[in-house]
């Protein structure tokens, strides 16, 4: 069967083995484009987030590239993005196609209960448990290897010498993981790849700043929702670190690694799960100020509810710990220009602040 | 002097404010009410909101805003359910929404921030009110007949929308007004449905169910439909919605598609909801999918005009008539 998922960040590059290994033909959504935008835009309410939008037009390039299943995941927490699948399957089935949305709900309660949903909606003719966990497994490492790479390449671009030299190293360090297939070539890959990002030229003596990046999901991950919004800032000269990616993501929801610190940073402003990733940019937030970040972008859609509510708490936290937090809202008219003039201007204040402080320090003066 | 207890005639308000407007009478407070919406309420409100918020929340921030220098506590509890529907709550900015005025707003006298989670147990009602009743140093014999007395006034609200009133027409009698007549001359059935505070609140969607009756038709909403009804509707879509008054709309949408006999369905949503933009759609689909009744939607936001308003439910109602004469 011809099966499609969701195109985020770089995880299709494990999803398609994963598919591939149970037997199947991976239909890739093209990457995201203005007509992916725009197929979306054109059959989406006006008011649906911008998520909603492009996965709607990403399934429409899917369906044309003869996509008969596609498999996607329920969100966290109860917002919209619960709800999508059914709608998608509306929309697509009132523009007169059949193809399957299938929904997988958070890998969150039970992974046992969530790797059996995968296995039962794939049948892998033949495969057994123990193959099945064992490309499971295989597609995980993968996904890890990736989000490492990326790690990485937000940690270094603001060192590189010339300008998008990071960018492109990183772009060859996805083909590398995505050429390896076993796990050992996998494990390879991942360790080719780190040696050929650090070795990229760099002037460590530049003082970066560090900011840290928060808020929904879907534009937290995929470069073409936020308009590059890391490699713009590391360009700038600015260190990102992000609060969200898949493979963290699945580990924390399945068990590896606790919420519970992200959350109770949060709580002196909300102990109130309030859908979405809502909490978790409040949370990250305080942690990240904590850390002694220089400031906070926070991505959200365009009427995103969770982060709305989000933006207003944070105004306190900013209040409390002087953290400045640039908020910014996504969608189908969000131009890149613009975008660069205000992150600009909040990296000229990040550099100020940072002046201040540190002159005050060298002063003796606390502040 | 009694403690006074500012509630704002936002939100929750047209659902829920006999129970709570009682119960705290019964424990001897003075309770205080926004008044109605005006311009200026909107205005201060969208002042104090965060931008992107959506017009009922920005509301909700003016009404508190008119209490604000009048009383004591100003009730804006969290609710987060209201029956045993195990994945229904509230949209996100409800969860929020005392964390929310906080942080707009200063100056606030203490919030009732009470959280609603009515799923914990059928008892959880009562522990609610009893803490709130401590709170305010009454004894538990005070606080049981207070929220007897907040029961039967919520019982008898439900009674009377039963009898087809909306919740203003209720709230109003209770008040102590007079029943509406019914006027018997109007032919056309429209559903209006929406949120109880987008649907009743006569200044933000400029007074549409008074426009529709002029125009000689009937209205009738979500909150009309029996209880028990609109429960059962639930079963004709695959997934629930998350939020307790998006899934009335919902399934009251499908309750006059399918039920009963209207001549057209209009959803007001509010600009920049988020929850609206999913029902929204999935009603039109599911009318279009009928090929029935006609539908059409309306949004409500700060500067809803009037004019533009009245030109779309004309030809609205025009296009009806002219069904009405052909077939
Ligand atoms: S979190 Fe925001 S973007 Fe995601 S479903 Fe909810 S409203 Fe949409
Ligand atoms: S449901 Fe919609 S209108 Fe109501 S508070 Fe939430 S976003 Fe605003």
């Amino acid at each position: 069967m011809k099966i499609s998922f969701p195109y985020m960040g770089t995880s299709h590059i494990a999803f398609k083995m994963l598919v591939k290994d149970l037997g199947h033909e991976p239909v890739v959504p093209p990457k995201p484009s203005k007509k992916t935008l725009t197929y979306g835009t054109q059959n989406s309410p006006e008011f649906a987030c911008l998520p909603f939008k492009i996965l709607l037009g990403s399934y429409l390039e899917a369906i044309e590239q003869g996509a008969e299943l596609i498999i996607t995941s329920g969100g966290a927490g109860p917002c919209r993005a619960g709800y999508y699948g059914v709608l998608h399957q509306k929309i697509l089935q009132d523009l007169g196609h059949d193809t399957k949305i299938t929904v997988m709900e958070s890998p969150y309660r039970d992974i046992i209960d969530f790797l059996g949903k995968i296995r039962s909606v794939i049948k892998p003719g033949g495969v057994s448990w123990w193959t099945f966990i064992r490309v499971f497994k295989k597609a995980w490492e993968k996904l890890k290897a990736l989000d490492d790479a990326e790690i990485l390449s937000h940690e270094i671009r603001p060192f590189e010498i010339s300008r998008g030299e990071t960018t492109k190293v990183f772009k060859k360090c996805l083909d590398i993981i995505d050429e390896a297939y076993t796990l050992k070539e996998i494990q390879e890959a991942a360790e080719v790849t780190k040696k050929m990002l650090k070795s990229i030229h760099q002037d460590r003596s530049r003082r970066v700043l560090n900011v840290g990046i928060v808020g929904e999901i879907y534009v937290v991950l995929e470069p073409f929702a936020n308009l590059e919004i890391e490699t713009m800032l590391g360009e700038m000269g600015v260190q990102t670190h992000r609060s969200i990616y898949l493979s963290d993501w699945t580990r924390e929801n399945t068990g590896f690694e606790s919420k519970a610190n992200v959350i109770k940073a949060a709580s002196p402003y909300i102990d109130e799960l309030f859908g979405g990733h809502g909490i978790c940019s409040v949370g990250h937030t305080v942690l990240y100020s904590k850390k002694g970040f220089d400031g906070v972008v926070q991505l959200a859609p365009f009427t995103c509810i969770p982060e709305i509510v989000a933006k207003s708490i944070l105004t306190q936290v900013t209040h409390d710990y002087g953290i400045p937090v640039l908020t910014v809202f996504l969608d189908e008219q969000t131009g890149k220009a613009g975008l660069q003039t205000r992150l600009e201007a909040f990296v000229d204040l990040l550099g100020q602040k940072r002046d201040v402080i540190e002159g005050a320090a060298m002063e003796g003066i606390a502040i | 002097m009694s403690v006074k207890i500012g509630i704002p005639r936002a939100l929750t308000y047209y659902a829920y404010y006999p129970v709570w407007k009682e119960f705290f009478e019964g424990l001897g407070m003075e309770t205080v009410l926004s008044r109605p919406t005006t311009k200026k309420i909107l205005d201060n409100g969208v002042k104090e909101t965060v931008t992107d918020a959506c017009v009922p929340i920005k509301l909700f921030h003016g009404h508190v805003l008119d209490l604000k220098d009048r009383v004591d506590y100003i009730f804006a509890p969290r609710f987060v359910s209201v029956n045993n529907e195990k994945t229904v709550t509230f949209c996100p900015k409800f969860l929020g929404l005392p964390n929310m005025i906080r942080s707009s707003i200063s100056g606030l006298p203490p919030l009732i921030d009470i959280r609603i989670d009515l799923k914990k147990g059928r008892t959880e009602l009562f522990k609610i009110c009893y803490r709130l009743g401590r709170q305010f140093d009454a004894d538990l014999l005070t606080i049981i007949k207070a929220y007897m007395r907040g029961l039967k006034a919520q019982a008898r609200y439900q009674m009377l929308l039963n009898q087809q009133l909306t919740p203003v027409e209720v709230l109003n009698i209770m008040e102590g007004g007079e029943q509406p007549v019914q006027n018997t001359k109007e032919s056309l059935k429209f559903a209006v449905l929406g949120f109880p505070y987008t649907v009743y609140d006569k200044f933000v969607n400029v007074d549409i169910i008074n426009k529709l009756h002029k125009l000689g038709i009937r209205v009738l909403t979500a909150e009309m439909v029996p209880p028990k009804q609109l429960l059962s509707q639930a079963k004709k879509v695959p997934k629930n919605l998350f939020w307790n008054f998006s899934n009335q709309v919902l399934r009251a949408a499908l309750y006059y598609l399918d039920n009963a006999k209207v001549d057209g369905i209009i959803h007001i949503t509010a600009f920049g909801c988020g929850p609206d933009a999913m029902v929204d759609k999935m009603i039109e689909l599911e009318a279009k999918q009928r090929g029935k009744i006609p539908f059409m939607s309306i949004t409500v936001d700060e500067h809803t005009g009037e004019a533009g308003l009245m030109t779309r439910i004309e030809a609205f109602v025009d296009m009806m008539v002219l069904r009405r004469g052909l077939s």
